[in-house]
């Protein structure tokens, strides 16, 4: 076991130090190559990688089916927003709190998670009972409410700006640098999408070294007990309601990291960008990666939305040349490939596309289970 | 309790009643254990044994009655109490960890006796490493203590079942139980494994941990038990040392039905 361990531990370093290097390089590569559009999609690839990572400790450690995670994003982002924007600023004048606004970013995105997580015991504390779909439709109410609740929040004091959104956002400022400004180090012009992507990969790496300490843990044991047999956790004397609310707290505060950035990023916030879908899309990337297996988990969420974004560019070009003509709206066209690429994987992989061992086993638990009870039969009654 | 200076009582229950609807799975059932003994219960199948284990462990809330472990008060406590109180089980039909492996499995009985939380499997300061290994090294000891553990690194699911009875049995250990509950052992064992289970519950019995045992082999049972307590419809029919309940008329009753006469 400790061999195994040091062996994946270097795994991961030296998988982690080519992804620093590939990446470092990336965005100007990208940028010369596809144009800034791309490096914008790799800025938000890296929030989708934070996010799913976060679902992943719920869904895929915990085994906690939430569908409404998108709520944890949306937190996390209007925590940023309202700090970080006239509208709120005007509210606060000359009431003494004017010292909640402009924070830096240092205390920003620990608030940001802590709100989130707070939310995420909040919202947990309520499904404790719940299993498998009962958990899943309840969590989706309340993914939906949250969203309401911001979409409606502008009376009778006017808190979220209802529908219309937050907007002026200031962008993230570092050590006195802020964002929007490009610098140039060494003759390298870093402008905003860059400083931003280095900003997320850094978060990203954050989340990752994070989540990987928290599988190999005692808690990320009790995490994988309660998935496995939640009666037997508790007869090994795990408190579930604790440990299931830590999950949910956890998952969330990623959410909430990744939700601040995204409202920095965009300098716009509003109800629109929490909907139900969202939570499906990050869910999918769990699911479609490899749940509870991190690589497999980021390598969803870099493929869940980076196609969608590469067939944006390819179906309309491709229908010019096939047909001579436009014939299908390419919105449309372009997501039904998506879903039928999404459906293949789940029939061909239906355990993720990089799954862990243990995820691995479970499914084909079935015909390897049937298997050992009729050798076990066999030997008792031999 | 003759000789009271030699015994010390480690579990008590009275008077306890479980209901499931119309069905009175318990009715008012009362009985002690003392510390160092192997106690045994056995019944019919439906008496209510297994039912009487989950009010014992915390997995059933006992409508009513009294539940006291060396002194502290269990009366409808949370499974992580009791086994916090030191009161481990294991299952009749084994729930082992599948896709874990044996160690992992032990490790997660270890969780109760520790207390690293997320700031230390984050930072891994030297308090969490030390805990961590101090819960590997155990762990690994208690697979040895049960004969198993050069299966360590494989998944529970792969074990044999007598193997898979053992790993059960040294997660519950995992706990430092003063208790080990033991929900029938020894179901679907052949002779040569019966034995050498035989042979581990008198080890563990040595070592300082009492054991109640719900099981089908009366052979094992008469040669185990220091006592032995029969339910019957939910009820307790007899209790005594094996030799007196084995000869108990309505004991007799209960499993081969009432005699003509």
């Amino acid at each position: 076991m400790f061999a195994i361990n040091k062996q994946s531990k270097a795994t991961a370093f030296i998988g982690m130090a080519i992804f620093a290097v590939v990446l470092a390089v990336l965005p100007f590569v990208m940028g010369a190559t596809l144009g800034n559009t791309w490096i914008r999609n790799l800025d938000l690839a890296m929030l989708y990688i934070m996010l799913a990572l976060g679902l992943n400790i719920v869904v895929g450690y915990a085994g906690l089916l939430d569908l409404g995670y998108i709520a944890f994003y949306a937190v996390g982002a209007y925590v940023y927003a309202l700090l970080n924007s006239p509208h709120l600023a005007g509210m606060l004048a000359g009431t003494g709190f004017e010292w909640l606004l402009h924070m830096p970013l240092l205390v920003v995105l620990p608030l940001a998670a802590l709100m989130a997580g707070i939310f995420g015991v909040l919202l947990g504390s309520p499904t404790l009972k719940l299993r498998g779909d009962y958990l899943a439709i309840v969590t989706l109410g309340f993914g939906e409410i949250v969203r309401l609740f911001m979409n409606n929040l502008d009376r009778p004091i006017n808190i979220t700006n209802g529908p219309q959104g937050v907007n002026l956002i200031e962008p993230v400022s570092l050590f006195g640098h802020k964002f929007s400004q490009a610098i140039t180090v060494f003759g390298i012009e870093f402008r905003n999408v860059h400083l931003y992507y280095y900003l997320f990969l850094a978060l990203a790496i954050l989340i990752i070294i994070v989540s990987i300490r928290l599988q190999s843990s005692r808690i990320g044991r009790a995490w994988v007990a309660i998935r496995e047999d939640e009666i037997a956790a508790q007869a090994m004397g795990i408190n579930t309601r604790n440990v299931k609310l830590l999950a949910f707290a956890m998952g969330a505060s990623f959410g909430g990291v990744s939700g601040a950035m995204f409202a920095s990023f965009q300098g716009f916030v509003s109800p629109e960008s929490f909907i139900l879908m969202e939570s499906i899309v990050v869910l999918a990337m769990v699911v479609l990666g490899g749940m509870g297996h991190i690589p497999g988990v980021i390598l969803g969420a870099i493929l869940l939305f980076l196609t969608p974004e590469v067939l944006r560019d390819v179906v309309n070009p491709l229908q010019d040349k096939l047909l001579g003509e436009r014939v299908v709206n390419p919105e449309n066209l372009r997501m039904l490939l998506f879903g039928l690429a999404l459906i293949f994987v789940m029939l061909v992989r239906p355990e993720g596309l990089w799954p862990s061992k243990r995820r691995k086993a479970e499914l084909h638990e079935q015909d390897e289970e049937a298997a050992a009870a009729a050798a076990a039969k066999e030997a008792a009654h031999g | 309790m003759a000789n009271q200076a030699k015994t010390e009582l480690l579990l008590e229950i009275t008077g306890i009643h479980k209901r499931f609807g119309g069905l009175h799975a318990l009715n008012d059932v009362a009985l002690s254990i003392n510390k160092g003994e192997i106690y045994g219960l056995i019944g019919p199948n439906g008496a209510g044994k297994t039912t009487l284990f989950n009010v014992l462990t915390g997995l059933y809330q006992p409508d009513e009655g009294k539940f006291t472990f060396k002194g502290i008060d269990l009366f409808r406590q949370k499974p992580n109490v009791v086994v916090e109180s030191g009161i481990a089980r294991t299952f009749q039909n084994i729930r082992l960890f599948h896709n874990m492996t044996a160690l992992e499995n032990v490790m997660v009985g270890r969780h109760v006796r520790t207390k690293a939380g997320v700031i230390g499997a984050v930072f891994r300061n030297p308090g969490t490493k030390a805990e961590e290994a101090a819960i590997r090294a155990r762990s690994l000891a208690l697979l040895d203590y049960v004969g198993i553990r050069k299966h360590a690194e494989e998944h529970a699911k792969n074990l044999s079942y007598g193997d898979q009875r053992r790993l059960e049995i040294a997660r519950a250990l995992a706990t430092d139980p003063q208790l080990l509950a033991l929900d029938e052992p020894a179901a679907g064992m052949n002779g040569k494994e019966t034995d050498d289970l035989k042979r581990l519950m008198e080890k563990i019995r040595a070592d300082g941990v009492t054991i109640l045992l719900i099981e089908h082999d009366v052979k094992l049972m008469m040669g185990l038990c220091d006592r032995i307590a029969v339910l019957d419809y939910g009820k307790k029919i007899a209790e005594g040392v094996p030799e007196v309940v084995k000869n108990d008329p309505r004991v007799i009753e209960a499993y081969l039905g009432a005699t003509p006469d």
